[in-house]
């Protein structure tokens, strides 16, 4: 029953949210609508936590992404020993250079009194849930092996069952506590991220790769 | 063929006597929120002097600008793609030291302090941190000098001058200092504008003013680093950019911007200037000894039948042509050809022009008395000012306003100096009619033009200085927005107090 309530229900639960406060907040907050950056008041020590974490987790997320989307193309990219002994230790590698990045960043808050001044309750969640997952999917890749491997059979079905509505959790249930929490620490992002600035992350400015590159605005466009 | 109105600007630095009115008038309305301690929209500087913020001059530091890679304009910051890989970390942005740490003072325990032998103190607290903190620099920290010959040396326009002309300029006999305000330029290129990933800086089509939508803003910060001028601010409370609105509201409403109005020294101008759109490009490409001359060919002339016919054909209404004609800077900036850009080389073509500042020339007091025993001609004139005697290398001006072409400060300069020659002339008689001929001859200047300078450069109206278009706002806005869209709703502003962080 408890199995139901985390893993069939509360990822819904997770998302709806998500989606639903996420467009309230763009619609009626936009002003809030992004990460507050801290680096005009410190940005010595940021360097240091911001660049590996960035990186290091868009990676990893997309190789997540990547094996959810195309599960046979990942599969095969990973059959091959060589191949996969690459990909796990690339992975071992990023999440530790997350871990890094992420820690550098709690104790640049902690110990920098201008970064701390502009703090917020939510700021402080976030670091802290990000910490706890970054940690939790280290422990996973270094102790349950092959999780390249592996999350093709539990985690992808599960989230495909989510997908099509159809809940199966037996694919995940009976997994080791450390992946769950892993799985469930997911979806507690995605419920954070309406209410903390992880918003940020859609307003990836993509569009600045083909924006003419100045910006001229007139009240009423006059004919030519 | 595309003609455009701005709202631009002349600084006349003769003028300036380095009080900061303007300053405080622009603080007083716009920059005394959290966030924005800070920020001075408009500032004075003393030059030579690295500005504030420190070194923004120095544009291998913050890599503010335009420059020419392969014949291609460029952003000097990022390209398109570098833009978005550098997005976590601007490698070249300015921090809050860079400005100063804002502060104010414990008062409370003026009053709170228990009694005790000694006085109590206010101590310095952090605007930011809220804890007490040490002044290491503040506002104007190095004004007039601050005492001390460090801040000037650091100059990056000194670089322009020869060793044995920087040595000169330390000694006491030869120190000297004018004043540079300065507030955003609202260039034609703007540096800001095209480093902004989000696309939230925009220029406004109808007067050129340059603003940043608070609510597109997602504080990606490379507005900062893209403006050489450093005039784009970073709110830290609120993770948005701010930046000089050229008092528009003011404006709209028929009034000086705040600084300008304030001005002690009136040395500042306001008027419209009719440009080509479609030359901007090329005059920003050309190479830096021709920059001030197409910067001002693309401004075109308010009277041609022509240029108005083009003004007309693209929407700009006659009451805005009607401001280009009676314009104090299209006289200074092409008539006259005496106010020059600053920095034209950053190349963003900036609309606030100066008028350079006459040089002190070079002479000792002897018995209480000029001693111009070694100026050759027993006349006044080479007193009253000299290129030749400047005190300042006619180096150090080029390197600010031409891009280093001196011919063209020097033009500039004789004209000036031909001026005040034949007004002396004129109104003291001290100076002999062949002489003020001869001075009108070198500026290449006529006595009516003179005239003209004179009247507009010491006595104009409050009209005369500042020709302030119908902006019209209300009118223009009717084509796309109800004007009552926000009548007996929520007001203007946001609907939520636009704070953040801790």
């Amino acid at each position: 029953m408890f199995d139901i309530v985390l893993f069939a229900v509360f990822p819904y639960v997770a998302v709806i949210i998500a989606v639903v406060v996420g467009l309230y907040r763009y619609f009626n907050d936009r002003f809030t609508y992004s990460s507050l950056s801290s680096q005009f008041l410190e940005n010595r020590i940021l360097f240091f936590g911001t660049v590996p974490w960035h990186y290091g987790v868009i990676i990893i997320l997309s190789a997540h992404l990547f094996a959810f989307l195309v599960p046979v193309l990942w599969g095969d990219l990973i059959a091959d020993q060589t191949r996969l002994y690459i990909m796990e230790l690339t992975g071992l590698s990023l999440a530790l250079m997350s871990i890094v990045g992420i820690t550098i960043l709690i104790a640049r808050r902690f110990r920098n009194v201008r970064a701390k001044a502009v703090m917020s309750f939510m700021d402080w969640v976030l670091l802290f849930a990000l910490l706890t997952q970054v940690i939790l999917g280290f422990w996973t890749a270094l102790v349950y092996r092959w999780g390249s491997d592996w999350y093709l059979h539990t985690a992808v079905p599960w989230l495909y069952s989510l997908l099509l509505l159809n809940p199966e959790i037996q694919h995940v249930t009976a997994l080791p506590w450390e992946v769950k929490f892993h799985m469930l620490g997911g979806f507690l992002l995605v419920l954070l991220f309406p209410f903390t600035r992880l918003v940020h992350i859609v307003t990836y400015p993509l569009t600045y790769l083909w924006r003419p590159i100045q910006v001229v605005i007139w009240n009423r466009r006059v004919a030519k | 063929m595309d003609i455009r109105a701005q709202v631009s600007m002349v600084f006349h630095l003769d003028k300036c006597i380095g009080c900061h009115t303007c300053s405080v008038a622009c603080k007083n309305i716009w920059t005394d929120r959290k966030g924005t301690e800070y920020m001075w929209w408009n500032n004075v500087e003393t030059k030579p002097g690295t500005g504030y913020p420190t070194l923004w001059e120095d544009q291998e530091k913050y890599k503010g600008g335009w420059e020419k890679k392969g014949g291609e304009l460029r952003l000097k910051l990022q390209g398109r793609l570098g833009a978005l890989t550098n997005i976590f970390f601007n490698p070249y942005l300015p921090t809050v030291d860079d400005y100063y740490e804002p502060w104010t003072y414990d008062y409370e325990n003026l009053f709170t302090a228990p009694e005790g032998d000694d006085q109590p103190t206010a101590r310095a607290i952090s605007m930011i941190t809220g804890k007490h903190m040490e002044i290491e620099a503040g506002p104007n920290w190095d004004d007039d000098y601050g005492g001390s010959p460090v801040y000037a040396s650091n100059d990056p326009n000194l670089e322009a001058l020869t060793d044995d002309e920087r040595e000169q300029m330390s000694e006491i006999e030869r120190v000297v200092f004018f004043y540079l305000p300065r507030i955003c330029n609202h260039c034609l290129n703007p540096g800001c504008v095209a480093a902004c990933p989000a696309g939230a800086i925009y220029k406004r089509g109808e007067d050129g003013i340059v603003l940043l939508s608070q609510e597109k803003c997602r504080a990606w910060r490379m507005c900062i680093s893209g403006c050489p001028y450093k005039k784009t601010y970073f709110n830290w409370s609120t993770g948005k950019s701010e930046k000089c609105i050229l008092c528009y509201p003011r404006l709209e409403s028929g009034q000086a911007p705040a600084c300008f109005h304030s001005c002690v020294g009136r040395i500042r101008y306001l008027g419209v200037l009719l440009y080509d759109a479609d030359q901007i490009k090329n005059a920003a490409s050309v190479p830096n000894r021709d920059l001030v001359e197409a910067h001002r060919s693309i401004i075109q002339d308010p009277f041609d039948p022509q240029i108005i016919a083009a003004a007309k054909a693209n929407g700009i209404p006659d009451g805005m042509i009607d401001a280009a004609q009676k314009s104090p800077v299209y006289k200074f900036v092409k008539e006259w050809r005496l106010a020059l850009p600053l920095h034209p080389e950053f190349r963003t073509m900036p609309m606030l022009f100066y008028v350079p500042p006459m040089l002190p020339v070079l002479a000792k007091i002897k018995d209480g008395k000029y001693d111009n025993a070694d100026v050759a001609s027993k006349s006044l004139a080479p007193l009253l000012s000299s290129l030749e005697r400047a005190r300042l290398p006619l180096q150090y001006m080029a390197s600010l306003f031409s891009a280093g072409n001196d011919e063209v400060v020097a033009a500039s300069y004789r004209k000036l100096i031909a001026v005040r020659i034949y007004m002396r002339h004129k109104t003291v008689g001290d100076i002999s009619e062949e002489e003020a001929l001869e001075a009108l001859r070198a500026g290449g200047t006529t006595a009516e033009e003179v005239e003209a300078i004179y009247q507009l450069t010491a006595k104009p109206t409050m009209e005369e200085r500042f020709v302030v278009p119908p902006l019209a706002r209300e009118v223009a806005i009717e084509q796309t927005i109800d004007p009552f869209t926000r009548k007996r709703e929520g007001g203007f502003g946001f609907r939520h107090a636009p704070q953040r962080g801790g």
